[in-house]
């Protein structure tokens, strides 16, 4: 690192003289009167061509990039670098960072450009002032990564995380904590590694002793490079599962449920629903009790109703004993089929056929028409359409049939996709269609009566 | 060590008094038995071998090198000399007379620093200012600056290699002697007075800027009828054929810029037309010119001629020069009292010699072809159908065939040069601070943008992009034969003239005033020109020639109001009583 950072820093004073004439005598600083005066200064002149130079250049830039004419950007790029010595301190500054992005990106994809000539340049630009050093060196690292470059990445790193400048402040421990947690990752990727490796070997093996050992090791750097980062509000998915899946490996059943629950129930946290699910799976590896899942996943259903397990959800609802977890069960069925990607679900389909009839058999018409009052408006149009039966007895007969038997129940033997569904005489459905029939007859909320 | 180099030191040592001396790397003796190094250095004799700027601060003896960082002392009237001297240089490689230097840029330079009173007079300003700034101070710098009186002449002229060239410019005494400078009246600036200069308000005096520089230049060019307008001028600098952004790189090293020079001769911004322009009669006032001499018929700057440059530039046929030089006629243009410049008169203006020229072509094509978006292409479809059923004939000219061809090429050429003004590098080689503090980040700053630039510089394109321009008057090239840049120069008006008597008058008898109100207050500024209210192909003409000038639209459209104005006074006359109409007949 040259000192150069700390004189660019220093340099910003003694270089805005003119500026500092701004600051009024409170200590109050007024950018758009620094613009006001500056255009005094020019004899009215709004801007200066060197910043029309600057500002059509970099848009030119960002064109190339859109239209990926690498060769081009390059070209603008080269030009784009006096931006370094525009003598508006402000510009100054924010060049680098917009330099990096851009340059990194020009360097990413053009067919000239190579490991050594990115690494040249991320070294230049982490180098150039001192509010990069980090971010440049943690995204230098993922090219390195994304280009199978693992040990000159976790080097990068260490260097990276060795890094200070003055005083650590809140914006840079985030930083050294990612840049540590990537550490991790990389060092949770060669014990992985090894377990595999170990799991190929004979345990009275001599090998296996020294390779479960260098395995031990790696997991104690692992966890303390993981725990800083989780410990920080994020979202950490990569980080939390590998630390888990190690803390799981050497037994730490408490540390992994401790490091789970908090980064599923801790309200600094956002919302994540992938921290439901970690911690959802962690407790059926662990046979934990089915209301302590039910709570999980009920989360889980608020924030994602139409995830996959919500499917398992219902199972594990319609064993429960509780009156009140058979309503949720119905509710969550319903709650699956409103999203259009589950429409084909035949699965979730069986069950509200299934849940459907067990619900009315057992007396709570309520419960069905409570879910069935906020859908009819728009169900009948979204699911049961006769475009819908059409395409569904021709794509997949089986999925026909259910959805046939919940839309006679719903809305009733005159519904549209009902009728077709049982027009369609088929030779081996002949059987099932007529049990259809018997069962919406039975059970259909809608009284023909009335 | 070089023992070949060392054999002309024949004295004995004085410790083992062997004779067999060699060279040590800082070029001193020492001998080769007992390596003892000597006090005596080699005689410098080839002087190619040692920086030659060194050499002149020797062999003048008149600068001082005051100390090992500082350079020498110069005065910020000497920098804008030094400019004004590297323009002219460029002026004359580009064929310009050498008396343009000698004997018109000298005089006018020698008149600005006597009516600024900087030299060439009693009681210089910078003499003056600086003795009044150290009567202020503790005497403190005194003692080690013994040369008070010593002689100081101003070199920057001669500086620049030219000191066998006995030209008037060069050998000019520069009589702010005597100058005392305390240490501190620069600390802020490498110059001796730029603190002073850039603070500097008196009332009356016209300062020097770098774009004034510009303006100096074309009142030379003016004075000596030179074939350059002003908007050649400025293609030219902004070609890079005449030196003006960081100009003062080429300064001799040992003038140090720093500090406030930076914001005298640092330039950020392209000249514009408008701004010199003004400059330019700013200055010929200031420095109280007399008449120019004489625009005649004969002269590069006479609307006639001009036009004909212009009607060849932009592709139009030959034949229309007879057209334009009957708007000069009638106009009264191309009078000799109207086109001479005269500072002196009382209402000192000087034509636009170039804009006024496209702007009679204007007005031509408007006489011709009426612009209105409708009867330019029924005329172009006769003249093509024409074409087609004579080929043997001399063709006439298509007006959308044109608009074809110019369109295409003038896109090309904007584009080129927008990107161009994109790409453009301002910042010099040689870095400018504040102060000697933040010397060594500029200059830092410096090496990592060029490092930079060198990484890039290998990802660029391999296709060469059109390497620069050799300098011209002319920015298309028409030739014959080449189906996408047709040459319309020998094609003939017949179907939009008619023969009427004995004189051709234009099939169109309609014309429409670009502008219908002058501007009634004492600017005597017409309407602004907003395009919108404009047919497409009048917008296009105009913008075709204002590209081509470098100048704004509104510019070039305020000129053609002007020779509308002189041409049709009469019906101006009559419009202002019922200005509801605006077109109007016309015949001649």
């Amino acid at each position: 690192m040259s000192d150069f950072s700390e004189e660019l820093i220093r340099s910003k004073t003694e270089d805005d003289q003119e500026e500092s004439c701004v600051l009024s005598g409170t200590g109050m600083y007024f950018p758009w009167l620094q613009k006001h005066i500056d255009t005094v200064e020019t004899g009215g002149k709004k801007e200066k061509d060197f910043a029309q130079t600057t500002s059509a250049c970099l848009n030119r830039i960002q064109e190339a990039l859109l239209k990926h004419q690498w060769p081009q950007a390059a070209g603008y790029m080269h030009s784009y670098f006096q931006i370094l010595e525009d003598s508006d301190s402000h510009k100054r500054q924010a060049a680098p960072e917009i330099i990096w992005k851009l340059g990194s990106e020009i360097l990413f994809y053009h067919p000239k450009s190579n490991m050594e000539t990115f690494n040249t340049f991320a070294d230049r630009m982490k180098n150039m002032g001192v509010m990069n050093y980090l971010k440049i060196s943690l995204q230098h690292a993922l090219y390195l990564l994304h280009h199978g470059m693992l040990e000159d990445a976790n080097r990068n790193l260490s260097r990276a995380e060795m890094w200070r400048y003055g005083e650590k402040s809140s914006s840079q421990e985030v930083l050294i904590n990612l840049i540590q947690a990537y550490k991790g990752l990389l060092q949770y990727y060669t014990w992985s590694k090894k377990k595999m490796e170990l799991s190929n070997l004979d345990e009275d093996d001599y090998a296996y002793n020294t390779a479960s050992q260098t395995m031990l090791n790696h997991s104690w750097k692992t966890s303390v490079n993981l725990g800083a980062l989780i410990q920080t509000p994020g979202v950490w998915d990569p980080f939390v599962k590998s630390y888990v899946e190690m803390l799981e490996f050497y037994g730490d059943q408490d540390g992994a449920r401790e490091v789970l629950t908090n980064y599923a129930y801790d309200e600094k946290f956002p919302s994540n629903p992938n921290a439901h699910v970690y911690l959802y799976n962690f407790l059926k590896r662990e046979k934990a009790p089915r209301e302590k899942l039910i709570s999980v996943l009920k989360i889980l259903y608020q924030i994602v109703p139409s995830h996959k397990l919500m499917l398992e959800f219902h199972r594990l609802l319609k064993k429960s004993e509780k009156k009140d977890h058979h309503k949720l069960g119905l509710e969550v069925l319903f709650g699956v089929l409103d999203f259009a990607g589950c429409t084909k679900n035949i699965t979730a389909w069986k069950y509200l056929a299934k849940y459907l009839r067990q619900t009315l058999m057992g007396n709570h018409l309520a419960w069905v028409q409570e879910e069935w009052n906020s859908r009819k408006t728009w169900w009948p149009s979204f699911h049961f359409s006769s475009f819908w039966a059409k395409s569904d007895w021709k794509e997949d007969v089986a999925l026909a049939c259910e959805k046939a038997l919940v839309a006679g129940i719903l809305l009733g033997k005159g519904c549209r996709y009902f009728r077709y569904i049982c027009k369609q005489d088929h030779q081996v459905l002949r059987k099932k269609i007529r049990r259809i029939r018997k069962s919406v007859k039975k059970h259909s909320i809608v009284n023909p009566g009335l | 060590m070089d023992l070949e180099e060392a054999k002309e030191f024949k004295e004995r040592c004085t410790q083992c008094a062997a004779v067999s001396w060699g060279l040590t790397d800082e070029g001193k003796y020492y001998c080769t038995s007992c390596h003892n190094v000597t006090e005596r250095s080699k005689e410098v004799i080839n002087t190619g071998a040692i920086p030659n700027t060194k050499i002149q601060a020797i062999n003048r003896g008149l600068k001082r090198k005051r100390k090992l960082e500082r350079g020498w002392d110069w005065y910020v009237c000497e920098g804008f000399q030094h400019i004004l001297y590297q323009q002219v240089e460029a002026l004359k490689t580009l064929g310009v007379g050498p008396e343009l230097k000698n004997e018109v840029l000298h005089n006018f330079w020698k008149r600005y620093l006597q009516k600024s009173k900087q030299a060439y007079c009693k009681n210089p300003v910078c003499r003056r200012k600086v003795t009044v700034l150290e009567d202020n101070q503790s005497h403190s710098d005194w003692d080690s600056e013994p040369e008070l009186l010593r002689d100081f002449s101003c070199p920057s002229f001669a500086e620049s290699g030219t000191e066998s060239q006995p030209d008037g410019l060069a050998q000019k005494p520069f009589p702010i002697s005597k100058a005392s400078q305390s240490e501190t009246a620069s600390i802020c600036s490498g110059s001796l007075d730029g603190v002073e200069y850039s603070l500097r308000k008196e009332k009356g005096i016209v300062k020097m800027t770098v774009p004034r520089t510009l303006a100096f230049c074309y009142l030379s060019l003016l004075w000596q009828r030179e074939t350059v307008t002003l908007s050649d001028l400025l293609r030219f600098v902004e070609e890079g054929h005449i030196p003006y952004i960081n100009a003062f790189q080429h300064f001799p090293e040992e003038m140090k810029l720093y500090g406030r020079d930076k914001g005298i001769f640092a330039i950020e911004s392209w000249p514009t037309y408008e701004d010199i322009y003004k400059k330019m009669i700013e200055i010929a006032k200031f420095l109280d010119l007399p008449r120019f001499p004489d625009i005649t018929e004969d002269c590069y700057l006479h609307p006639n001629i001009l036009c004909m440059k212009y009607l060849m530039e932009v592709n139009l046929p030959d034949e229309m020069n007879d057209l334009t030089c009957q708007v000069v006629k009638m106009t009264g243009v191309g009078e000799v009292d109207f086109l001479t410049f005269d500072p002196i008169a009382k209402m000192a203006k000087t034509v636009k010699y170039d804009v006024q020229a496209v702007a009679v072509i204007v007005v031509v094509l408007k006489l011709l072809f009426l612009l209105d978006d409708n009867l330019e292409w029924s005329l172009s479809n006769t003249a093509e159908k024409y074409n087609e059923n004579n080929k043997e004939d001399k063709p006439r000219f298509d007006f959308r065939k044109w608009y074809q061809v110019m369109k295409k090429s003038i896109d090309e050429k904007k584009q080129e040069w927008e990107e161009a003004r994109a790409k453009y590098l301002w910042k010099s080689e040689k870095p400018l601070y504040h102060s000697s503090i933040d010397r060594a980040v500029a200059f830092k700053r410096r090496e990592m943008v060029v490092d930079l630039q060198k990484q890039f510089s290998t990802l660029v394109d391999s296709t060469p992009t059109v390497g620069r321009k050799k300098p011209s008057s002319f920015q298309f090239n028409w030739a014959e034969g080449d189906a996408a840049r047709t040459c319309f120069h020998g094609h003939s008006l017949q179907g939009i003239l008619q023969n009427k008597g004995q004189s051709l008058t234009t099939k169109n008898s309609l014309y429409w005033l670009s502008t219908q109100k002058f501007c009634r207050s004492y600017c005597k500024h017409v309407t602004t020109y907003e395009e919108s209210n404009f047919s497409l192909s009048y917008q296009f003409i105009i913008n075709l020639f204002a590209f081509l000038l470098r100048i704004k639209t509104s510019f070039l459209h305020e000129e053609v109001s002007l020779i509308e104005k002189r041409l049709f006074k009469t019906k101006y006359s009559k419009t202002k009583k019922k200005s509801s109409r605006s077109r109007k007949g016309r015949k001649y």
